[in-house]
Order: structure tokens, then C-alpha cells, then sequence
């Protein structure tokens, strides 16, 4: 029987603790290299570490694929992860539901903002083809989608979103550098704060180093990771917008 | 010409002639305009560099200063030269006095315009011999030391710091990259100035600067020399800067430069009419300086489906061929954009990528194509990515592509760490060895699926010409005809840095590259007419 109280590792037996890491050090290639390695991963705290491959980067620097066998415990029972939790309806569900619940088209805009590029996030929630067979918002009837497209400034998405009246804002952040995306979200809240426009509009941030729960201390109402469809942010915008009129 | 894939030569004529139209519609829009950054340029060819005590670069304070006395349209090569003519100092001291409030362009009186016009062709000249004395000085080194085979293996690096790119690149050439890109820092391309100097803090790139290509340009000589190989340098001039990266690329020996106006207008909201006369320039200092450009179509595909809009990726190479062609760019040195970008899960998505990049290699037989790896379908999963970046690698290698931008298993994760790049090379070069000659061994059927799909991107691609023929470039462009993205004619960034020409409007470098590239001289110019200046 699985101890979910006690979660290690599984290579090929339970609780073998197998680890593979890859990684380089500022080291000439060599026998004096691989025992850096070893050593390194040794004290990671991993036992019996295996240096299976090291190669040469010139430069002084060595590549290194290492085996080891972990023997610290995660107590999988105590583990607690905020998610989003509305349900998550389909394409027609959610058109439906805006029709009879809303009863009206909501506007939604989406922005790669700051010095992103990398439209690729935003594209694939906002585009009418969407991404992996799911369309994107722009194909919702119901749902009048404005994708503002890259390097958008905190104030020119403000500006947008009182001349649109949105009652959402999808923030995306792929590429950045030095963590410049956290302060870069954190802007645009107090600028909504301060235009008194914050607790209108649901605002919603995703990319491959946002979740849920960096969303919510970052003053947003959702945070979506890499793989997320438009159905699901689609669902938590319209729920919330019930609910907030409930409330 | 024999075709693997049975395409239809004389569909390709007519999209060739189609293209023609287009871009001829383009040329004579841009001919009778000129930019601030046009004049910048100018101002750089003839060697002003350096920054004010504000930190502005010089040819923007002397461009600025041109353009508020409502001189632009007239050429700033005419009163900088005038002034230098008046005073007896170079251009660099001209451009100091300027920025020190000591000089004004505007109220020093002009000489007659023979004598600018003399002086003018003179210092044109020795621009364009700088310029030619780093081709030659790229045709030693490669006559030297030699060069990878194609497909030339593409890297980038990205710290933000050049001296950290320094170190990457040096590694990436030991490994066995042909070239190094230095990526720009996001946002470059929407600033309408160069900065100066070496930088070291940048967002997912590092700074476009004429000492920060210094540095990384003497750095890949210096490990060239050790490894006997040439290592092409690489850079981006798409932007509100384009003639004038083109121009420090230039002069500090680039070998590869980023050049797509379309890129700029669909991705970048850059004005269509600024970014297509700042093209037309920056090309002809391009072709000049023997730099194979890129052409940013793969993109396309980014937000647009691969499947369904690849014969967008096909008219917009047409388009490209035929403007490039007007800058004085020869084939060779077109490295005309495409992707390896359809949905992994595609059943034969392998056999139509295939056709595709056979495809284009067979329509432009001497063009470098620049083939760009996968990235919309890259998810993180990398071990699922390095075999992606592996079956692309294939197709580069049964295609005979130009230049192969190779993928890296952490796609849409990080910038490349430094043995993602190893890894991707190892990859490459174990393919591209492995398979060397397979495209001289494979024929295909005529009745098979991948000589339909190829014919039929070529169909689509021959439709999508002939109404962009009918309505003008520009007007395609504002209905989303390429990457499903809108832009208007007035809109996007930068068109307040368009100026319509004066008559005896006066630009030496551009007449002297016009001569020197074996382009017809512009009529309206005041170099081809005398008595133009005295009219004004």
C-alpha cells in the first residue's frame, strides 16, 4: 500500500527516491568536473549520485547529467493548493449562461503588457481559432474579445478598459527578465485602485510562472498557468460576474 | 526547371509578376518620402556617433534640430555638410556644437549646392568605403578560415549583459554554431533612437548598440581563429531603427541582419508607411555591406494556423523577393522566412512540413532561407520538445535549407541556458551529418499527399497575390490578410516620423549606394539635377 503520508520519488521500485538532473558547472571538462559534480549532488542531499554523461562547453564550462536517490519525505495529505473553483462549462455552456445570467455581451481585454513580446499566452485565450481544438474568445458570441496584442503600458490598457467598458482584463506574461513581470502586475492594480475602476473589473493574469496563488497576493482575482484553454478562463470570468452581482 | 514536387512553373511565373506589381506600388509610394531615422542614418554613415550630456545620440539631436527649423524635407546632409564646408570643422564637432546650443544648422548661410553637392559625394564615398572594406575583410576571413556547411546552425543568446553573451556566444562557436544572434531587448524595436555605448541590463535580450556589436564582432574573430571557422554575427534592424542598425551593422561587420518591415507592422504596430521607406534603406545598406537578411513570415504562423495559412507564409516571401530586389539585395543574400510550425498532433503534419520547406526551397533556388524551429507547440515538456526540434532538424536537412534557427528544448520556458544550447546543437549536428545527402536521394509521387499539398499552397498562395494586387499592399494589410492581424494605413507607432521630400531634396549616401548597387538614380534628386537647388 501507498503511505500518502510519506511520498518519495519513483524510479522503477516504490520508493526508490530516483532523481535525474542536468545542469552545468563553471569548470574546465574533466575527471576533476564529474567529481564536482558528484559532489555537488551528493550534497543536495541525493545518495549515490551517478554522473552519467559530462560534456565539454567550451568556455571552461561542463554540462552533467546526474542519478541520484532522494530520501526526503512530502507528506501528500497536508498538501493544499488555492485553484480556481468555478466549474468549468464548454463554448456553448458559457455562451448560454452569459445570455440568461448577464444578459447582455461582456467585454473582455487582453493584453501581453510591460516589455512582453510574446503573444503566444494571450493569443491562444483571445484568437478565434484559439489553441488545441478549444476556440478562443473572439469566437464567443457572447463575448466581445479585444486583444490589444503585445508590449501594451499599464495606462494605455487602463485607458482601453474604461473606453470599452470591460468588465475584464486578461494580463499575460511569457518572457520576462528579473522577475520585472511581478512589479509590472502589481502596477496595473494600484492603477485600477487608483482610478476606482479595481472592484468593477475582474481582472485575471496568466503565463508559465503565474498561478493561482502569486495571482491572488498579487491583488488579482485569478491566476492561470501554462496549458489553460479559454473555456476555463471564460468560466471563471462569467461566474464571477454572477456572483459579484449576487453579492 | 526539374521539380521534385511537379509544382506548376508557370503558376510561379504569375506570382512572381504579381509580386512585381505589388511591390512597384510600394516603391513609387515611398520614393518622394524620407524618416527621421532615414536622416539619422545619413548622419551615422557620414560618422557622427556619440551622445549628448542628456544622454540623446547626436543624430537624433541634429535630426531633431534640422526638423524644428522645418528643414527636413530638404535633406539634413545639406546643411551638416554646408556647415562643415562653412566652418571648416568635421562632423563630429559639428554635431557637439549643435547639441551645446553653439550652432545653428538653419541660420549658418548655405553655400551654393555644387559645392555642397562636391563635398557631399566625397564623404559619401568614404562611407561606402568603410563599408566595403568590411565585406572584403569578411571575404578574407572566410576565404581563410572557411565556414560551416548548410544549413548554417543558427543560436541565440539573450543575458542582457554583452560581456555574459560574450561568453555564451564563444561557447556556442566552440560547439558548433555558424551564427550568433544577439537578441534585443524587448522593446528596442519601438524606441526611435539607438542607444550607445556597451550594456549590460536588458529585458529577454541585450541592447542594440554599435560598441555592444563591436564587442560581441571581435570576440567571434578572435574565437573563429582558434576553431578555423568564420562565425556569422547576427543582429535585428526590424523597428522604428532600421536604416540605422543596418548602418552600425555595416560598419562593424554584421553578417546577418533581421530585415522585415512587414514583421514590424503585424507584430510590432509599427506605422506601414514609416517602416516600409525605413526598409527600403536600410536594404540598400544591407546589400551593400553583403548581409544576408531575414525575413520575419515564419511568424505568421505564430498566431495564424500552420496549416491553413501557410501559403500566407508563401505570398509575403513573394512580396519580400520583389522589395528586396528594388533595395538592390541580390538572391544570395535574401534569407526569406518559414517555420516548421504545425500542431505535433497533426496526423502526416511531418509530410506537409516537409513539402512546405521543399516548397520554398524550390521557388527561390538561391535564396539562404531562414528556417525557424518550433515554438507555438512547445510546452515545457522537454524531452517531448527535443524530439519536435529533431524532426525539424530533419526536414532542414532533406530541404537544403539556408539557415536553421535551431530549436531549444526549453522553448517557452527561459532564455536558453547555456547547455540547452549545447544539447540543440548536438542535435543538429548529428542529424544534418547523418542525413547529408537524403534530399538527392528522394524522389516523390506525383499522385502523393505531399506533392498535392505543396501544389495546393502554391494555388492558395497565387489567389492571396492576385487580390493583393488588386487593392494595394497596404489595403491588405488593414484587412488582415497575413498572421489574421489588422493594421491601418495612418496607425501604429512612428508615422510622425515621415516627411514628404522637397524637390531638391538631398541625400548623398543614398545616391552614392544607389550608383554603387547599380540601382537607376531617383530623378526627383538634387545630385541628378543642377539647377534644382537654384529653383528651390
Amino acid at each position: 500500500m501507498r503511505d500518502l503520508r510519506r511520498i518519495r520519488p519513483y524510479g522503477d521500485t516504490a520508493d526508490d527516491g530516483m532523481v535525474q538532473i542536468s545542469f552545468s558547472l563553471p569548470v574546465p571538462y574533466g575527471e576533476e568536473a564529474k567529481e564536482a559534480a558528484r559532489q555537488f549532488v551528493a550534497k543536495m542531499g541525493l545518495l549515490e549520485p551517478q554522473v552519467t554523461h559530462a560534456a565539454d562547453l567550451g568556455e571552461d564550462m561542463t554540462f552533467f547529467v546526474v542519478y541520484g536517490r532522494a530520501t526526503q519525505e512530502i507528506d501528500y495529505t497536508t498538501i493544499k493548493v488555492p485553484k480556481v473553483e468555478s466549474p468549468i462549462m464548454n463554448f456553448y455552456e458559457i455562451n448560454q449562461f452569459i445570455r440568461e445570467r448577464i444578459g447582455r455581451k461582456i467585454v473582455v481585454l487582453g493584453a501581453c503588457t510591460g516589455t512582453d513580446a510574446h503573444t503566444v499566452g494571450i493569443d491562444a485565450i483571445m484568437n478565434m481559432k484559439g489553441y488545441a481544438g478549444e476556440y478562443g474568445l473572439e469566437r464567443y458570441p457572447e463575448i466581445a474579445a479585444y486583444n490589444l496584442g503585445s508590449q501594451v503600458v499599464n495606462e494605455e490598457l487602463v485607458k482601453k478598459a474604461l473606453e470599452l467598458k470591460a468588465d475584464a482584463i486578461l494580463v499575460s506574461q511569457v518572457v520576462t527578465q528579473k522577475d520585472v513581470h511581478i512589479p509590472n502586475l502589481g502596477e496595473l492594480v494600484e492603477l485600477l485602485e487608483a482610478q476606482g475602476m479595481r472592484k468593477r473589473i475582474i481582472l485575471v493574469c496568466g503565463g508559465p510562472r503565474l498561478g493561482h496563488e502569486l495571482a491572488l497576493e498579487l491583488g488579482y482575482d485569478a491566476g492561470f498557468g501554462p496549458g489553460t484553454l479559454a473555456p476555463e478562463v471564460a468560466s471563471f470570468i462569467v461566474h464571477e460576474m454572477v456572483k459579484r452581482t449576487v453579492d | 526547371m526539374n521539380s521534385k514536387l511537379f509544382l506548376d512553373q508557370e503558376k510561379i511565373g504569375e506570382a512572381r509578376t504579381l509580386a512585381a506589381a505589388i511591390a512597384d506600388e510600394v516603391a513609387a509610394f515611398i520614393v518622394d518620402k524620407t524618416t527621421v531615422a532615414i536622416e539619422r542614418t545619413v548622419l551615422r554613415l557620414l560618422s557622427l556617433d556619440g551622445v549628448d550630456a542628456d544622454g540623446v545620440p547626436l543624430p537624433n539631436v541634429v535630426v531633431d534640430h534640422i526638423h524644428e527649423r522645418g528643414q527636413l524635407h530638404r535633406g539634413v546632409a545639406r546643411y551638416v555638410i554646408n556647415a562643415m564646408l562653412q566652418t571648416g570643422l568635421g562632423i563630429q564637432a559639428i554635431g557637439e556644437a549643435v547639441a551645446a546650443g553653439e550652432l545653428d544648422l538653419r541660420a549658418t548661410p548655405l553655400r551654393p549646392d555644387r559645392d555642397i553637392f562636391a563635398r557631399g559625394e566625397e564623404e559619401a564615398q568614404v562611407a561606402l568605403a568603410r563599408i566595403k572594406r568590411n565585406r572584403e575583410a569578411r571575404d578574407r576571413f572566410l576565404g581563410r578560415l572557411g565556414e560551416g556547411p548548410q544549413p548554417y546552425l543558427y543560436v541565440i543568446v539573450a543575458t542582457g549583459n554583452i560581456y555574459e553573451d560574450v561568453v555564451q556566444a564563444r561557447a556556442a562557436a566552440r560547439q558548433g554554431a555558424d551564427i550568433i544572434a544577439v537578441i534585443r531587448s524587448t522593446g528596442q524595436s519601438l524606441i526611435d533612437y539607438v542607444p550607445y555605448g556597451a550594456t549590460t541590463e536588458g529585458f529577454g535580450g541585450t541592447y542594440a548598440t554599435q560598441e555592444n556589436f563591436r564587442i560581441m564582432r571581435a570576440a567571434l574573430d578572435e574565437v573563429g581563429e582558434e576553431i578555423g571557422r568564420y562565425i556569422r554575427l547576427c543582429n535585428y534592424c526590424s523597428g522604428l531603427c532600421m536604416p540605422e542598425i543596418a548602418a552600425m551593422g555595416a560598419l562593424e561587420r554584421l553578417d546577418v541582419m533581421l530585415n522585415d518591415a512587414l514583421y514590424g507592422i503585424l507584430f510590432r504596430d509599427i506605422n506601414m508607411q514609416r517602416t516600409l521607406i525605413d526598409q527600403n534603406f536600410s536594404r540598400m545598406i544591407n546589400s551593400y555591406a553583403g548581409v544576408i537578411i531575414n525575413t520575419g513570415e515564419d511568424n505568421y504562423l505564430t498566431t495564424a494556423d500552420a496549416v491553413e495559412a501557410a501559403h500566407t507564409v508563401l505570398a509575403s516571401q513573394f512580396v519580400n523577393e520583389q522589395l528586396a530586389l528594388r533595395s538592390g539585395l541580390p538572391a544570395a543574400q535574401m534569407g526569406l522566412g518559414h517555420a516548421f510550425e504545425m500542431d505535433p498532433a497533426l496526423e502526416d503534419g511531418f509530410l506537409f512540413e516537409w513539402a512546405q520547406a521543399l516548397m520554398a526551397r524550390e521557388i527561390f533556388p538561391e535564396a539562404p532561407l531562414k528556417y525557424m524551429p518550433p515554438t507555438k507547440h512547445m510546452t515545457g515538456n522537454i524531452f517531448r520538445g527535443h524530439v519536435q526540434d529533431a524532426l525539424f532538424n530533419l526536414v532542414g536537412a532533406a530541404t537544403g535549407q539556408g539557415i536553421q534557427l535551431l530549436g531549444m528544448m526549453t522553448e517557452a520556458i527561459h532564455t536558453p541556458l547555456i547547455h540547452d544550447r549545447q544539447l540543440a546543437i548536438e542535435s543538429a549536428r548529428y542529424i544534418f551529418n547523418n542525413a547529408r545527402h537524403l534530399r538527392d536521394e528522394l524522389e516523390f509521387r506525383q499522385d502523393g499527399k505531399m506533392v498535392r499539398r505543396a501544389g495546393q499552397v502554391l494555388g492558395e498562395a497565387l489567389s492571396l497575390l492576385r487580390e493583393i494586387a488588386a487593392k494595394g499592399l497596404f489595403r491588405a494589410l488593414g484587412e488582415g490578410q497575413f498572421a489574421d492581424v489588422r493594421r491601418s494605413f495612418t496607425g501604429g507607432k512612428g508615422l510622425h516620423g515621415v516627411v514628404v521630400r522637397a524637390d531638391d531634396y538631398y541625400n548623398p549616401i543614398e545616391t552614392a549606394l544607389r550608383s554603387g548597387l547599380g540601382l537607376s538614380p531617383l530623378a526627383a534628386q538634387g545630385m541628378q539635377n543642377e539647377e534644382a537647388g537654384e529653383h528651390a
